[in-house]
């Protein structure tokens, strides 16, 4: 067992962890731990945009950023962090601008904005150009760009490095414990403050936009310790994935003016969300998606929809909705002009589906995409750990990871990579300003214990189970009974079946008995914490009778605000079970109301 | 319909030396090699080791010999294969650690030899540093690289001498030798003009072909070479 020390140990390298790393590093000795090499990380599939309200080419401020993301959230995000992310968003933009991001860019040279789902001119009602973006490859280029500043400030890595404990002593964080990959060794990192940035857990379902690698690993470690999870029965399923793969097409399609349509050939959102269809919040386009293929209105009745960005196509409903470019003259593109605002998407469709999207229309589904609840925290990034919001001393959470919550029931699309950059320099800022003030704690007499138990159960686990096919299981029913219409019945079934396949996963043999890149043992750990999250996200859903964002039930199919407007809290216990609590939604100015787009 | 998979295996906690193994499985011609790999070390054989994340091309994981040529195996269909014989081996030029998996930290020090970050030491304006359009195409296509390796691994000049920084790195330094902002372009020019640096490259275009990301990647070498010769960085 190797022993380190640093101030500050950041866990996980995308958007969150190097934002955070970078402001760590300024004044406190910081280590980043990622079980991927930093450029690996999921930030960097992010397409879009990053949303704030530069008003670059129109008219646009942060209190409507402000009211929009409330609205978005089904008013289940905490009002004061989205406010303080919203007014954040204009400097943290530019500050990434001043750290080389190569955004994409209008014609006096300003950074260029697109229209995006949920974000409006508060008082027309119709879309305002807010995503700042690079291309169709945002994401990829904040985390490169991160990782380049990383660099250039010397800040410490441990690359392919999987975090598999949280020390917690005195109630405080203390350091994690670590495997590294290339030697199967065990390293106990001693540290005053620890950064959970770890991403989410999509690959708890089939038909994902997620990465091997979001197995929500922090939130399976950090709730083992004790620390409760904040509305996890909240999950977003973002509507264009690719037909069966489930790999993202980014809003940016629908933003650059690419409607969906149904087997009759109709644009169904009109339906839906009459003012501005297209572009209404994802969990409503999503759900109308379903409904319409439920409807046996799918493309010749199969299981998915068109995404169309054809010039034509694109041009024809721009002329009905009265679309104009910011000179007044109207909307009218060209094929080479969506080829150049979204070259990767079409590369995607033609490498995966066999589609060139200027000339054809894209099967798409809904494809589960992003985690909205997760560790608790204030706005500041600092953990709470009860319905009083009391701090956990040393430990931070930033990102997907997190629930602030900024995002509610409902996230709105660039406001993931928003989150990333504010929540990530604040996790860093108070990090490090807490561990220049405090000492460490003292680290438990054997710090390994815990881990080396969960990995010696892996190692000599009996029986003859597949890996394959629990995860395929588990995956299936949340799918079918946790996915994106639930009901009471079916999730208490989904329950039984997810503790079923817990006592399951303990029987798969591992054939891999080697140290040096046990890929079979990390992957066996891995699926035990998504059917732990299963569990949780199970639990909390059940609990929940009603239907707001994200979380929408057949049986209870409206929103409660009289019984629900509240966080769910979900503790594992020592004893395994898993105990609910709750604690109220903070309301500035936006009293809720009923969202209609 | 039945596909022969062979793949290059080593365990160095167990073998001397590398050797093949050849898996039989039925794949659909839309199967990505990464499917079959998930499916075999699923199936057959849990100890099969490879690095992988995002599946679809990204993420720069996977990068891998496929049939002699390297890909991202989470972008190589079978379809698109024209074979039911495939062959996965691990990237030329690396130390193996096991099986499909390298060591790539000599290519990250490479990387980072070319200064791979943006530089300007005037103060920041309060908003964003004016860039027009053409100035960004400038450097839009070498923006898009995700350090996969697949160029460097697949360029005869790196196999024969891994000292030469490669054509990865080289793209890193010219998506800031050609950025308006950026400050530090003669630096790079200085570190690239070197016995190691660009002129190890003899435009053979492997690099090009690998490119998962479509870069043009001896186009930007060639560009860098010219901006040595002329000092000019437009």
């Amino acid at each position: 067992m190797k022993k380190h020390q640093f101030d500050v140990v950041v866990v996980g390298a995308g958007g969150a962890g190097l934002m955070s790393a970078l402001y760590a590093s300024k004044t406190a000795n910081t280590a980043v731990l990622s079980k991927l090499y930093p450029t690996r990380s999921h930030t960097g599939t992010a397409q879009g945009g990053v949303g704030a309200a530069l008003g670059n080419d129109e008219e646009d401020h942060p209190e409507w950023h402000t009211f929009d993301t409330v609205k978005g959230s089904d008013y289940l995000g905490d009002q004061d962090a989205i406010e303080f992310m919203c007014f954040e968003a204009v400097q943290a933009v530019y500050e990434l601008e001043h750290y080389g991001l190569p955004f994409s860019r209008t014609a006096e040279g300003k950074i260029a904005q697109r229209p995006f789902g949920g974000h409006t001119n508060n008082v027309t009602g119709k879309p305002v150009r807010r995503a700042c973006y690079a291309a169709d490859r945002t994401g990829h280029m904040i985390l490169q760009t991160l990782y380049q500043q990383c660099i250039k400030n010397n800040v410490k890595f441990f690359d392919e490095f999987q975090v598999v404990d949280l020390l917690v002593v005195n109630g405080a964080a203390a350091g994690v414990v670590a495997i590294e990959l290339l030697t199967g060794e065990i390293h106990v990192f001693h540290a005053k403050s620890v950064v959970f940035a770890t991403g989410g857990h999509g690959r708890v379902w089939d038909i994902t936009s997620n990465a091997y690698a979001y197995t929500g690993d922090g939130i399976a470690i950090t709730m083992r310790k004790g620390v409760p999870m904040e509305d996890m029965e909240f999950f977003q399923f973002h509507p264009t994935g690719i037909y069966k793969l489930g790999i993202l097409i980014t809003e940016g399609v629908r933003g650059e003016g690419g409607v969906l349509i149904n087997g009759l050939g109709e644009r169904f959102m009109e339906n839906y969300a009459p003012k501005v269809k297209d572009l209404a919040s994802r969990d409503v386009i999503s759900r109308a998606m379903y409904l319409e293929m439920q409807a046996g209105r799918g493309i010749n009745g199969q299981r998915y929809l068109y995404l169309d960005v054809r010039p034509e196509v694109v041009n024809k409903y721009a002329a009905l909705d009265g679309r104009k470019n910011l000179d007044g003259s109207p909307y009218i593109v060209t094929g080479e002009q969506i080829l150049s605002k979204l070259p990767d998407i079409v590369d995607f469709a033609r490498t995966y589906l066999g589609v060139d999207p200027v000339t054809q229309p894209m099967p798409v589904q809904p494809t589960a995409h992003y985690t909205m609840g997760g560790i608790p925290t204030n706005k500041f990034a600092e953990v709470v750990i009860d319905d009083q919001n009391t701090v956990m001393p040393g430990l931070y959470a930033a990102g997907e990871v997190a629930c602030v919550s900024v995002h509610g029931a409902n996230r709105l699309g660039t406001n993931s990579l928003l989150d990333l950059i504010v929540f990530g320099k604040f996790a860093g800022l108070r990090a490090a300003e807490y561990a220049n003030g405090a000492d460490f704690q003292p680290l438990p007499a054997d710090p390994s214990e815990y881990a080396r138990a969960q990995f010696d159960a892996i190692r000599s686990a009996q029986g003859s189970e597949n890996i394959l096919q629990v995860a395929s299981t588990m995956k299936n029913t949340m799918t079918d009974l946790v996915g994106m219409f639930r009901t009471g019945e079916g999730m208490t079934r989904a329950l039984a079946t997810i503790q079923e396949l817990r006592e399951r996963h303990k029987h798969i043999p591992l054939t891999d008995q080697g140290k040096i890149f046990n890929t079979e043992m990390i992957n066996i750990w891995e699926l035990g914490n998504l059917l732990h999250i299963a569990e949780v996200v199970t639990a909390s859903a059940l609990e929940r009778t009603e239907s707001r964002g994200g979380h929408a039930r057949d049986d209870y199919p409206k929103r409660d605000d009289v019984n629900w407007l509240k966080h769910t809290l979900a503790w594992v216990q020592e004893d395994g079970s898993i105990r609910l609590g709750y604690k109220p939604v903070v309301i500035t100015k936006y009293q809720p109301k009923e969202r209609v787009y | 319909m039945e596909v022969k998979v062979k793949v290059f295996r080593f365990d160095p906690e167990k073998d001397k030396k590398p050797h093949y193994e050849t898996y039989k499985i039925e794949s659909e011609p839309t199967d990505r090699v990464l499917d079959m790999l998930e499916f075999i070390k699923g199936t057959f054989d849990g100890t099969l080791s490879f690095r992988r994340s995002c599946a679809h091309g990204i993420c720069g994981s996977d990068g891998m010999r496929i049939n002699g040529r390297n890909y991202l195996a989470c972008k190589a269909l079978l379809k698109d294969l024209h074979s039911r014989s495939i062959t996965v081996e691990p990237l030329m030029g690396m130390r193996v650690i096991k099986d499909l998996i390298v060591d790539m930290e000599p290519f990250f020090d490479n990387y980072r030899k070319v200064l791979p970050y943006f530089i300007n030491e005037e103060p920041a304006p309060p908003q964003e540093r004016l860039q027009s359009p053409e100035q960004r195409e400038r450097f839009d296509d070498t923006t898009k690289c995700i350090l996969c390796a697949c160029c460097t691994t697949s360029c005869p000049s790196f196999w024969a001498n891994d000292q030469y920084v490669g054509p990865a790195a080289i793209v890193s330094a010219h998506r800031f030798i050609f950025d308006s902002r950026d400050q530090a372009g003669a630096e790079r020019l200085r570190i690239l003009n070197d016995q190691f640096g660009v002129y190890r490259c003899h435009t053979i275009f492997n690099c090009t072909i690998a490119c998962p990301r479509e870069i043009e990647i001896t186009q930007a070498i060639g560009e860098v070479k010219r901006a040595i010769a002329t000092g000019n960085l437009e």
